[in-house]
């Protein structure tokens, strides 16, 4: 990028700068992974259908995310640095982020396959399109330079609009598709007008020359400048589901495949608040009496608007979907902190989010039904009689997202909320609190749910059961090859008992996915230490 | 002797892993009794820890032993160790007794149930949250147990959860809990920002070493008059006071056992602890304490006004519970900590009692629990109709049961603290023996009026006539009522050498206790007072309910209601239980699926047509709102811009 600013202001010379490969490790091994897949399959047509594709996504995303955690032991025993002419920087911020985001791909692509060998269509572009929204997300994780943000948000978002879309069938997919397009172009325009104006008022693009201009001058007509900080700032709240910027959330996650929808919610989420915290803290100190009542009020708006309407949600999807926007507002109170310790806390949110939103969209992906894309919370009724274990890893991610102890929940609640404290916004603290308490309920609804027994009465008439039935005959007319089960049984079996040999039918990959979340979860949510002390560790480099 | 301490928590917990993994192998009689067994050798090591910290000088009389360290953030370091002191000790010797007993008595009690193993998997998970709440050495360890205990209730009370109230009554607790939690951690993340320590040892010590070296106070009196308030708010969800007290009232849904372990033992006294470990702090405040003490004062007034009116022979206890926590509180706010720890001690026993009477009683009724239902059972039932007026006596105050000295000094201290305080507490000691001779009259004698409730349910196989309960039940019972006499024996405020209670917690208050000086014959009327107010109590009681269940005009509708406070609170949390109402009276059909099809747009009912608008489903509408919101941005910056 610096060359061709340079080539504005020096003349014809085009110097290329210096390329580091290893720095951008994991980028081009998802993108290259992406490619290859690609061509393999079009070379051999018979594999599209298969796990191998799958297997092979899998073992690219292993490869970026083992990348990654060598970044992660060289920079911790030669810390940070900057490649490629500043526009990447690799500091303890990136890295961990990298290792969120890959491992977000990794799980997700497990996800994806259970998704995909229920639903049978485009597993080859499924695949490449979330190595490559990978590639973005871990691009904008480790950009130094604001174009280079913009690139690797692009990048990430325009997989994602298809992703959304994915579910060709479901007519509430595209429109999640087209909204999500439409919406991001939109804010994508915001984004870009925001870098413009930065630019004209310190001259460069570069996050480190940004700050180093405004600490040596004091810039006297700011109304630009912060016009620009204004639009970067609606640009990211867009990506992560800040309030006003949400509406597309609840349509988007409720339209897309529920594996799409988890990844999103991971990813898209890690990578918009790694540009909100690098371009804030790191570009922008000087003016942070300036932007923090901005986060502020987002932060208070989107914790108080995502949990309340969370509670009148009736179907999972969207109700997650509102979850993660209450999430998001407590990642903001991380960056409205702007300290150290929010960054370290927002950090350890994001990833203890990851886990836990993927884990639990698994889940939700086994009860989808193809045709509408819809999850009636009343569809997990009864769950615990009729597969208690997948109930109560269910009741244990949800109750984690809560923010219940012995979860990473609860740490990433409690570490952003003492940074709050600590940064003495009081007011913000006390509505994130409360947030949490309202969040308690809608949780604490899908585990009544699921713990509660299916009236006996309602059995036959039912509009769910009727549904069931169908999604049955339509699973019926395709290939019943990949499909484990007995087919004489279910004939006759009452309706009530086919949603119960559905929710039986759990792949193998959706149990992976759900075991890793739930350790991962309990296991550091118990002993706690090692991630707290990588999140400590995971500072901006200045 | 200091890893030991280690073991008492770890009893139940064992009890709740080996129940929850190898109970279904196991007979029912080995489940429960492995259980009982287990908080019984808990109780027995909290003994011997109780005598090793007794062969200690008072000054060395707390053991802060480590286990591992948690986790280390920035300053915060938490430790998973436990912290014994007089103060935690004397908790966890009465947590383990009064749960050894109850153990016992669920043995009989669950004994038709078919998920009688569950039953005690949740038991033991109780007991165990509760021992780390109050073992624990720092705030964050200690929350643990809070909302370990907030858990275990949640699925105790609405065990019997196909039952609608049931499962309701457990999510109105768990709610109302969350918003205690919710001040409870503002509280503490509070204190970490003004002490930079969450550890008792460290928190405390500082506090004392400044008053100790004059100077400035560790923590300035408006920081700790926020911090204990946000705090009480904590103790007043877990130990409900006003307004928070309805959970408790609805929790007599859960099996009656439960209910005595909650109210008696474990879940309520969690908040007085809580309060009296925080003493320094409140100590330090000007006005914490008062607020505490006429929330408290209120609290008793009202729940024993509501008690006078109620039928059922548990929520006559449950709102007693209720007033009588309202007292410790008074007593809390009013600096007498350690009067509010005895009370909470021989409450806990004539309290245990009373519920484990009562359910004595249902259980032989066949799960009758209308008082109005009653009567004449005493020659029935004599151990527990005898128990039961023994616990009577008890909590109405009258010398030499345990009540009179406790409530006693409770009084006395709210007296010194000022006279309206007293009085709200005198009026309250009236109704007390009042409705608690109400319902000992109903219950227990004048007309038999149970024919038609043993015909009606068909509870446990054929009952022909009530019946004692068996020996499982009754020994509990007896111990208790035992103990509910002769507890006063530990604070008799005759001299200051036999208030054993008094000299034993001394060095955990400290300066924060307050000394209590009355002149002359003051504390003398004081007491003959109490007598009074009790005997005056009972003989309203057997005025109005010794020949006669209906008395119509001594039984307000308003306080039958518990002052409408329930309904209040439904109305303001409406929306948020409306998400759980909504599953719960499973109106979902329809709307949902419907709903569901439409897709977005969908905001239904709750928040108006004003929130369904913004979310229509319409690109254009949602990039008018994003349009909306950047004006609203830039408009805020360009206030800010020297432009």
């Amino acid at each position: 990028m610096n060359s061709i600013l340079g080539l504005i202001s020096t003349g014809p010379k085009i110097v290329f700068p210096s390329i580091s490969y290893k720095a951008i490790g994991p980028e081009i091994i998802l993108i290259v992974g992406a490619l290859v897949i690609m061509l393999i399959s079009s070379l051999a047509p018979s594999l599209k259908r298969t796990k191998a594709i799958g297997a092979m996504a899998f073992a690219v995303t292993a490869i970026a995310l083992i990348d990654s955690i060598v970044l992660w032991s060289n920079f911790v025993s030669h810390g940070a640095s900057r490649a490629i002419a500043s526009s990447i920087v690799l500091d303890g911020f990136a890295i961990f982020l990298m290792i969120t985001i890959s491992s977000a791909a990794l799980l997700s692509v497990l996800a994806g396959e259970a998704y995909l060998s229920r639903s049978r269509i485009g597993r080859v572009e499924y695949h490449c399109l979330l190595l490559l929204s990978s590639a973005g997300a871990i691009l904008l994780a480790s950009a130094g330079d604001l174009i280079v943000v913009f690139l690797g948000l692009e990048i990430l978002s325009i997989a994602l609009y298809v992703m959304a879309a994915f579910e060709k069938r479901n007519q509430l997919s595209g429109e999640a598709g087209l909204k999500y397009f439409i919406l991001g172009g939109f804010s994508s325009a915001i984004f870009l007008y925001g870098i413009a104006l930065t630019y004209g008022a310190t001259g460069t693009t570069n996050i480190q020359k940004i700050a180093s201009f405004l600490a040596t001058n004091t810039v006297t007509s700011n109304g630009v400048l912060l016009a620009g900080i204004a639009l970067l700032i609606v640009g990211l709240g867009f990506k992560v589901a800040a309030v006003p910027f949400h509406l597309w959330t609840p349509d988007v996650y409720q339209g897309a495949p529920a594996a799409a929808s988890g990844y999103m919610a991971a990813v898209a989420k890690a990578a918009g608040f790694a540009g909100l915290l690098r371009i804030l803290i790191t570009a922008f100190p000087t003016q942070r009496l300036d932007w923090q009542p901005i986060i502020w009020g987002l932060a208070a708006l989107t914790l108080v608007v995502g949990a309340i309407l969370a509670i009148v949600q009736s179907d999972i999807k969207r109700m997650l979907a509102y979850s993660s926007i209450n999430h998001a507002g407590f990642v903001l109170l991380g960056v409205a902190a702007g300290t150290a310790g929010g960054v370290s806390g927002s950090l350890y949110y994001l990833i203890a989010y990851t886990f836990m939103v993927i884990g639990t969209f698994a889940i939700v992906n086994v009860f989808e039904d193809s045709d509408t894309g819809v999850v009636p919370i009343e569809r997990l009724r009864g769950l615990a009689r009729t597969n208690p274990a997948l109930a109560l890893f269910m009741a244990v991610l949800l109750v984690a997202q809560a923010g219940a102890p012995l979860t990473t929940g609860l740490l990433a609640k409690f570490s952003v909320i003492a940074a709050t404290v600590k940064a003495h916004s009081y007011i913000l603290a006390v509505i994130a609190m409360l947030s949490a308490v309202i969040a308690t309920f809608f949780y604490l609804r899908v585990v009544a749910v699921m713990y509660s027994k299916v009236p006996q009465d309602k059995v036959s008439e039912s509009p769910i059961d009727d549904e069931e039935v169908l999604v049955f005959a339509s699973g019926g007319d395709g290939d019943l090859g990949s499909f484990d089960r007995p087919e004489g049984d279910l004939a006759v079996l009452a309706p009530a008992k086919v949603a119960v040999a559905r929710s039986l039918r759990i792949s193998t990959e959706a149990k992976i996915v759900v075991g890793i979340s739930i350790l991962f979860t309990v296991g550091f949510g118990i002993f706690p230490n090692p991630l707290v002390h990588m999140a400590d560790l995971a500072k901006l480099l200045f | 002797m200091e890893g030991l301490i280690f073991l008492i928590p770890a009893m139940p917990l064992a009890g709740f892993f080996i129940n929850l993994f190898f109970g279904r192998f196991l007979p029912k009689r080995v489940v429960g009794w492995l259980a009982t067994a287990l908080v019984g050798v808990s109780f027995v090591i909290a003994l011997t820890e109780y005598f090793h910290l007794l062969s200690l000088t008072s000054a060395a009389r707390a053991l802060a032993p480590n286990l591992f360290t948690w986790f280390a953030v920035g300053h915060l370091s938490i430790h998973f160790g436990a912290y014994l002191d007089p103060l935690s000790s004397v908790m966890i010797l009465f947590v383990t007794g009064v749960a050894t007993l109850i153990h016992a008595y669920s043995i009989g009690y669950m004994d038709h149930d078919p998920r009688f193993r569950t039953f005690f998997v949740y038991l033991n998970l109780f007991v165990f949250s509760m021992l780390v709440l109050v073992l624990a050495n720092n705030f964050v360890v200690a929350f643990l147990g809070w909302e370990g205990v907030g858990a275990c209730s949640y699925w105790l009370i609405s065990f019997w959860f196909d039952r609608d109230s049931a499962a309701s009554a457990g999510k109105k607790a768990f709610i109302i809990n969350r918003i205690g939690d919710f001040g409870y951690m503002l509280g503490m993340f509070l204190l970490f920002e003004v002490a930079k320590s969450l550890n008792y040892t460290s928190v405390f010590g500082n506090i004392a070493s400044s008053a100790a070296h004059g100077g400035h106070p560790f923590i300035s009196g408006p920081q700790a008059t926020a911090i204990a308030l946000l705090l009480f708010v904590g103790a007043a969800g877990k130990s409900a006071q006003i307004p928070l007290f309805v959970w408790l009232v609805d929790a007599m849904e859960g099996p009656t056992p439960v209910s005595a372990l909650i109210h008696a033992a474990t879940m309520v006294t969690a908040g007085v602890y809580l309060m009296a470990r925080v003493a320094p702090i409140i100590h330090l405040s000007s006005n914490a304490g008062t607020v505490i003490a006429i929330v408290g004062a209120a609290t008793a007034f009202v729940a024993a006004t509501a008690a006078t009116a109620q039928n059922d022979i548990k929520k006559v206890l449950a709102y007693s519970t209720v007033s009588q926590l309202g007292y410790m509180f008074l007593g809390i706010g009013s600096g007498a900590y350690v009067a509010a720890i005895f009370l909470m001690i021989t409450h806990a026993f004539y309290k245990a009692l009373l519920f484990l009477g009562a359910g004595s009683v249902i259980h032989s009724l066949g799960d009758e629990q209308d008082i109005k239902k009653m009567g004449a059972l005493y020659k029935l039932m004599p151990i527990t109709g005898f128990t039961f007026i023994i616990a009577w006596l008890s909590i109405a105050g009258l010398p030499p049961f345990s009540g009179f000295f406790s409530k006693g000094d409770v009084l006395l201290a709210a007296y010194s603290k000022s006279p309206i305080l007293w009085a709200v507490g005198a009026i309250t000691a009236i109704l007390t023996a009042y409705y608690m001779g109400r319902e000992v009259y109903l219950v227990f004698f004048g007309s038999p009026r149970y024919r038609e409730a043993l015909t009606n349910h068909d509870g446990h196989g054929a009952h022909s006539e009530p019946h004692e309960s068996p020996k499982v039940m009754t020994v509990p019972l007896i111990i208790l009522a035992i103990a509910s006499i002769l507890a006063g024996v530990m604070n008799l405020g005759i001299s200051s050498s036999t208030d054993f209670l008094t000299n034993w917690l001394m060095p955990v208050f400290g300066k924060a206790q307050a000394n209590l000086t009355f002149g002359g014959g003051t504390k003398v009327i004081l007491e003959v007072g109490d007598i009074v107010f009790a005997l005056l109590g009972i003989f309203i009681a057997t005025r109005a309910w010794s020949k006669t269940a209906s008395n119509p005009s001594l039984e307000v509708g308003f306080l039958k209601k518990g002052w409408q406070i329930d309904h209040l609170f439904d109305s303001v949390f409406a929306r948020g239980s409306s998400g759980l109402a909504i599953e719960l009276n499973e109106i979902v059909d329809n709307e949902v699926i419907d709903g569901a099809v439409n897709g977005s747009g969908r905001l239904i009912g709750a928040l108006g047509g004003s929130l369904r608008g913004i979310q229509s489903g319409y690109v254009r509408s949602y990039a008018l709102i994003i349009s909306f919101g950047v004006v609203l941005i830039l408009g805020f910056v360009i206030t800010r811009a020297g432009l």
